[in-house]
């Protein structure tokens, strides 16, 4: 399994063969507790670095999921549609959101896993 | 409130950082947003079992003295006067346009009224209702009271006490003397219970140590309350809403309509004889996704109203609202569109409250 990688939005991102799988981290999804709603891009959309393509409802609030990479969205993950609590109970894993073609390289800003949880560590 | 304001606590403080609680802002107090199970867990705990909340941050206060029921009833259309010694009422505050300043609580315990404000507008209805005493009748705030409000099915059997719905007795659990009413804020059966703030956590503990309670913050208790279509003051009420916009008109008294004799009567009469031109009501979004306060309302392209209150109900298992619309737009069934996001997410005029009331009257 490919190494994850994380950014400051709170976005894993998993590149395998120039495709980005991309899901929200455990500390977001803890953060926004239960999620109720998720509105995914469309796929085939091009999409820029830090763009908001995606909405993610929890009981409390709305929050907007950014594109952490450039490129084209090839696929999104419609299991979330009727079971959304899949981005609470697996947010790494079954709860991933959509998977990006990757325009160019990985920005140098992602973060690796002890990089984000020092990160993480500075908002408490 | 600004980050350089200091947050007050409640005196169950210690115990909401013991068992986890998320410590938010609110009404300039720190209080528990929730606990570790989550807001669709406690809210889903109280409607099948018990829960409990900490609410010390809301206004607690007596009224005494010989004409307190009459002098309350300048303020409030509300039938005060013909309360019976321990009951307890929903009453508005309102303004001389007739809007509503606040909306509480009050109960007729014999000798004196106790009333329950809510903590955002303490620091406003308190001076209100002074102002309008006269000689011989005294408002005392009572801030060391803490309030914790145990609600849910399973209250009845936990608590046993001879109060009906709405009913109010000074009453012993676990050995410490409470104030205790059969009301609350979720829809369900339970109790308020009104403690000396020294005995609050000793009786917090007690009733956690209940079987099947747990506690439960303040997001559970704001998705209760809106699937139980009652109204949050500042996002459904404020001073420009008059009692029938709201659709309160329940709430004022008969005999007050032959007297209008209360701050704003102009207005609330006119609303109740000429009809009002918006209304509150439930709103049910199609699908899954949530429509949040001040959300536009739009019929056949054109704007009719706001969404005041909107979130996912875990009762109901689909999103819930309640808002205001046009007059004309606020039969049941009546198809609206929701702009979520600059999108319109349709949805229809539904009756509330969308999670029938368990009281037990």
């Amino acid at each position: 399994m490919t190494e994850l990688k994380f950014s400051k939005d709170h976005e894993w991102v998993r590149l395998e063969g120039g495709v980005a799988t991309i899901g929200i981290t455990d500390h977001a999804q803890s953060a926004l507790g239960d999620v109720v709603f998720v509105d995914l891009p469309e796929v085939g959309r091009a999409v820029t670095i830090g763009e908001a393509i995606a909405v993610v409802e929890s009981v409390k609030a709305a929050s907007d999921v950014y594109a952490p990479i450039a490129g084209k969205i090839v696929e999104v993950n419609s299991a979330l549609v009727d079971n959304p609590g899949l981005i609470n109970t697996e947010p790494t894993e079954g709860g991933w959101f959509f998977r990006i073609e990757l325009d160019g390289a990985l920005p140098d800003d992602l973060l690796d896993a002890d990089g984000y949880a020092a990160f993480v560590d500075t908002l408490a | 409130m600004t980050d350089s304001e200091v947050l007050l606590e409640t005196p169950l403080a210690s115990l909401h950082r013991e068992l986890g609680g998320r410590m938010v802002p609110f009404a300039g107090y720190s209080m528990p947003v929730q606990y570790p199970a989550g807001i669709m867990a406690e809210h889903l705990h109280c409607r099948a079992q018990a829960s409990l909340f900490d609410v010390s941050h809301m206004g607690q206060a007596e009224l005494v003295g010989e004409g307190a029921a009459a002098a309350l009833e300048k303020l409030t259309p509300a039938d005060v006067q013909a309360l019976k010694p321990g009951r307890q009422r929903y009453g508005l505050l309102l303004n001389e346009a007739g809007g509503i300043v606040d909306d509480f609580m009050f109960a007729n315990l014999g000798d004196r009224l106790f009333l329950v404000v809510n903590a955002s507008r303490k620091h406003i209805d308190l001076p209100l209702i002074e102002s309008v005493l006269p000689a011989g009748v005294t408002l005392r705030p009572l801030p060391d009271r803490a309030l914790i409000a145990l609600q849910g099915p399973a209250v009845a059997a936990l608590v046993p006490t001879t109060l009906t719905f709405m009913g109010i007795a000074e009453i012993e659990i676990a050995g410490i003397k409470v104030l205790a009413s059969r009301s609350g804020y979720s829809g369900e059966d339970g109790l308020e219970i009104s403690v000396p703030a020294d005995q609050a956590e000793a009786l917090a503990r007690a009733l956690l140590a209940m079987p099947g309670v747990l506690p439960a913050g303040l997001g559970a208790r704001d998705s209760l309350r809106l699937e139980a279509g009652l109204c949050l003051y500042g996002n459904d009420l404020d001073e420009t809403t008059s009692p029938i916009e709201a659709a309160l008109t329940w709430s004022i008294g008969k005999r007050r309509r032959t007297e209008w004799n209360f701050r704003g009567a102009d207005v609330v009469r006119d609303h109740l004889d000429n009809g009002v031109k918006r209304l509150r009501v439930g709103i049910r979004p199609e699908g899954r996704q949530p429509a949040r306060g001040h959300t536009v309302i739009q019929k056949d392209g054109a704007v009719i109203g706001e969404v005041t209150s909107g979130g996912f109900g875990p009762t109901i298992g689909a999103p819930v609202a309640m808002g205001y619309v046009a007059r004309d737009a606020a039969a049941d069934g009546t198809a609206i569109d929701l702009i979520v996001r600059d999108k319109p997410l349709p949805a229809r005029i539904a009756p509330m409250p969308f999670q029938p009331h368990r009281y037990a009257r």
